[in-house]
């Protein structure tokens, strides 16, 4: 009897809640780190990203309405999902070069890391939000808003913990993303966005995609309705071009220089912040 | 008698005698020098640059340009004095070196006020009610924060970034020095501040006011001079923080300029504020609203409520009783007390304004102003609105910074937010109705940072100011408006 063949996996990306190939048909060959297994990674285009950015709009206004309530329980949700299919995500992180021990560590804190996000979503409102005792006769107040699409660089050195540091305080936030995933281990990027689809996560609210950084970065942070363009890593030319474009329509750029993203040092409502605007309204008081 | 009573006109029924404030008590230094490391001293290369009152074209003084060797000592004598000084010292302490200086402007209001309107041309009326004590007020409220920043990030520690490079604009020059003085202060940085070149003389005084209140030298340095000299800040290299006013364009090339070098910064920039007035709103109160809205400062305001939608089933009667109230605006002498518009701040803006007249005429805009007489000599523009105009032209499209306003109607409440959001910008807004859902529906639905909601143009030291998209990112004012002078750690 012969023996039974496996099934392999084709990646794509994520975009507006579909799976599709890159639409310039190029891809990247991924060769793991035995050398062993060749995976053919979807080498995003422009266009790919143009096609994300319309997506990640139109589920802005949607996403940005749902109660803090609602969307704290859809990030508990990619949680509990992403619990759930741990084994898979230890195979494409042994794969890309991890041992057992360090999988399965990485897998606990990426699904920590959600949960801690998910707490947020409903309550850093309180902690960024107040009544301003103005000197005249009006009610006032400020409370945070999503700052709107975001583009983001997740950390190249680091695969499922990196891109979900970046992606959860972004959502948490009410924004939407369109994010690059790690150049070096794009495996579990595309696992991730398979959670998200089960996760009662709105299409477009989350888009990935994979390819190359160098030709990627000018589009993601020149792109004239992107809002806020997060960077995570420490190359000062590329950190010089961000911030430059950025410039074209007053992005907002954030860079993240952190190394280690297992540690609980990257997490705070802060970073949720980041992509934040303050909103302040005025009433008068009186007859 | 059998006179005939037209009721608009204002004219005849409404005249004022000349209630002119007194310039006798003031002292207008005549020539101006750098203030840098606690004194006065003159440019390396010895260029001045006069000032003029808009309102009559007359030189008030003569300023000091800083080059490039200038803008380096303020620099060092800012850095010097962080390193050595007050980032070391008690926060208690400092706090009350500012409430010093907010009481010695309390003190000296009335001098501070007939200056800002000598030199800016805006009504003494505004100067005196609105800017000067609002300057008070700033160094106030932020002198309080000082010693109390660990209550105002929670789980951080608070610390202070470095030197502060600022750079204001001409529309409310003192006050736009005390948005930036005050939150960098009590935070523990130190500044080197320019002032737009043709507003400098307050900030001169407030100079003095500096020194009086024995203010560590080096904390506080004011240098004058116009784009060349804000460059040569902007780009210096012990610079932290970049904290500019003005306007949308200008803030991209800073955004450009410190691109790569680590330096922070906010942006307080352009804006084309949609005034909303839905049909249940209290009308006669509107009307008074709208024009608080864009006559306000002449429209040099970068959140003026210059973009008008009116729903259209109140259209008619907003637009005649908003062309009635315009006829009684009083425009003239900036220091007479009943003036409502005074003068435009500078020959450059006033061409600017004409230029955007002109076009919103050729693009097919009706144009509407008031009758009133203006004087030869200054710089002077009518009050004026538009209709017949949409989306697409240039007068609701982009800033003009000027008493203009642009008049378009709406139908439902989904069509004006689709309307009020179709803009780069995201400084304010304004709605008007009776219904209290209405309100927060539509306040939550436009996309800028300050919402004003039955009133327009109200500003306090406690309530953070900013925008989103092009109109700039980081807030003044209120606790939000320490966060861009403190590194988080």
């Amino acid at each position: 009897m012969s023996q039974r063949e496996d099934i392999k996996k084709t990646y794509k990306l994520y975009i507006g809640g579909k799976f599709p190939r890159t639409e310039s048909g190029r891809y990247i060959k991924w060769v793991d780190a035995n050398n062993k297994g060749a995976v053919n990674i979807c080498r995003g285009s422009r266009k790919d990203f143009r096609n994300a950015m319309v997506t990640a709009r139109d589920a802005f206004s949607g996403w940005c309405s749902r109660t803090a309530y609602n969307r704290s329980q859809i990030l508990y949700r990619i949680g509990e999902i992403l619990e759930g299919r741990r084994s898979q995500f230890a195979n494409e992180l042994i794969l890309q070069g991890s041992s057992k021990k360090e999988a399965g560590n990485e897998i606990n804190q990426s699904i920590d890391r959600l949960i801690y996000y998910a707490g947020w979503a409903d309550k850093y409102q309180q902690i960024f939000s107040r009544v301003n005792p103005v000197a005249s006769s009006y009610f006032n107040f400020s409370y945070p808003e999503p700052t709107g699409v975001v583009s983001a660089l997740a950390p190249n050195n680091s695969s499922l913990i990196g891109l979900v540091s970046i992606v959860a305080p972004i959502i948490a936030g009410g924004n939407t993303v369109v994010v690059l995933a790690s150049e070096e281990k794009p495996l579990c990027s595309i696992t991730f966005a398979e959670v998200l689809h089960t996760s009662d996560v709105p299409g477009g609210v989350v888009n990935i995609l994979t390819g190359y950084r160098s030709e990627l970065l000018d589009h993601f942070s020149s792109h004239m309705d992107v809002n806020a363009i997060v960077y995570c890593g420490n190359e000062s030319e590329e950190i010089k071009l961000i911030q430059e474009n950025a410039a074209l329509n007053v992005k907002r750029p954030i860079v993240y220089t952190d190394e280690n993203w297992l540690s609980k040092n990257v997490q705070d409502p802060y970073r949720i912040l980041n992509t934040l605007e303050t909103k302040t309204t005025w009433h008068p008081v009186g007859i | 008698m059998n006179k005939k009573i037209n009721k608009s006109d204002f004219k005849t029924d409404w005249s004022y005698s000349p209630a002119p404030e007194s310039t006798d008590h003031i002292k207008i230094v005549k020539k101006n020098d750098l203030f840098i490391n606690g004194k006065f001293m003159p440019p390396e290369k010895g260029k001045y640059f006069k000032t003029i009152n808009p309102a009559n074209e007359q030189k008030l003084a003569d300023v000091a340009e800083a080059d490039k060797s200038d803008v380096d000592k303020a620099v060092k004598a800012a850095r010097k004095a962080y390193d050595k000084v007050w980032s070391k010292m008690d926060p208690s302490e400092r706090g009350k070196y500012i409430y010093r200086i907010a009481r010695l402007i309390q003190e000296r209001a009335r001098e501070f006020s007939v200056i800002e309107t000598m030199d800016g041309g805006k009504p003494i009326r505004e100067s005196r009610d609105i800017d000067i004590p609002l300057v008070s007020a700033h160094f106030f409220y932020y002198a309080g924060w000082a010693d109390k920043l660990s209550y105002a990030f929670p789980g951080k520690q608070a610390k202070p970034i470095g030197v502060a490079g600022q750079i204001i604009p001409w529309n409310f020059p003192l006050l736009m020095a005390a948005w930036k003085l005050a939150p960098a202060l009590a935070t523990g940085n130190t500044v080197v501040l320019k002032p737009a070149e043709t507003t400098p003389l307050t900030a001169m005084k407030l100079a003095e006011i500096i020194q009086e209140a024995d203010l560590p030298p080096g904390v506080v340095n004011i240098i004058n001079g116009d784009g060349k000299t804000g460059r040569a800040i902007v780009e210096h290299e012990d610079i932290n923080k970049i904290a500019f006013t003005g306007s949308t364009d200008v803030g991209k090339m800073i955004m450009k300029s410190v691109a790569g070098t680590g330096k922070k910064y906010t942006l307080e920039l352009g804006g084309k504020a949609a005034n909303i007035i839905f049909e249940d709103a209290a009308i006669d109160q509107a009307v008074e609203g709208i024009i608080d809205g864009i006559f306000f400062n002449q429209g040099h305001v970068c959140c003026a409520g210059s973009r008008l939608f009116v729903q259209e089933s109140v259209a008619d009667t907003v637009i005649s009783k908003l062309k009635d109230r315009m006829e009684s605006l009083i425009v003239g002498d900036p220091l007479d007390k009943n003036t409502d518009i005074g003068a435009i701040n500078s020959k450059m803006q006033l061409e600017k304004i004409k230029m955007y007249v002109d076009i919103g005429q050729k693009e097919g805009g009706s144009v509407h102003q008031s009758s009133c007489g203006l004087p030869e000599k200054g710089y002077w523009h009518a009050p004026t609105l538009f209709t017949d105009v949409s989306q697409s032209h240039r007068i609701v499209q982009e800033e003009i910074f000027g008493p203009v306003l642009a008049i378009q109607t709406f139908r439902t409440v989904d069509e004006v937010i689709a309307k009020a959001n179709n803009t780069p910008f995201g400084l304010s807004g304004g709605v008007w109705t009776d219904k209290g859902s209405k309100i927060f529906q539509v306040s939550k639905s436009i996309r800028a940072g300050v919402l004003w909601a039955n009133t327009f143009n109200k500003f306090d030291p406690t309530s953070p100011f900013g925008g989103y998209k092009e109109s700039g990112m980081g807030r003044e004012g209120g606790l939000e408006g320490l966060m861009p002078y403190v590194n988080l750690v």
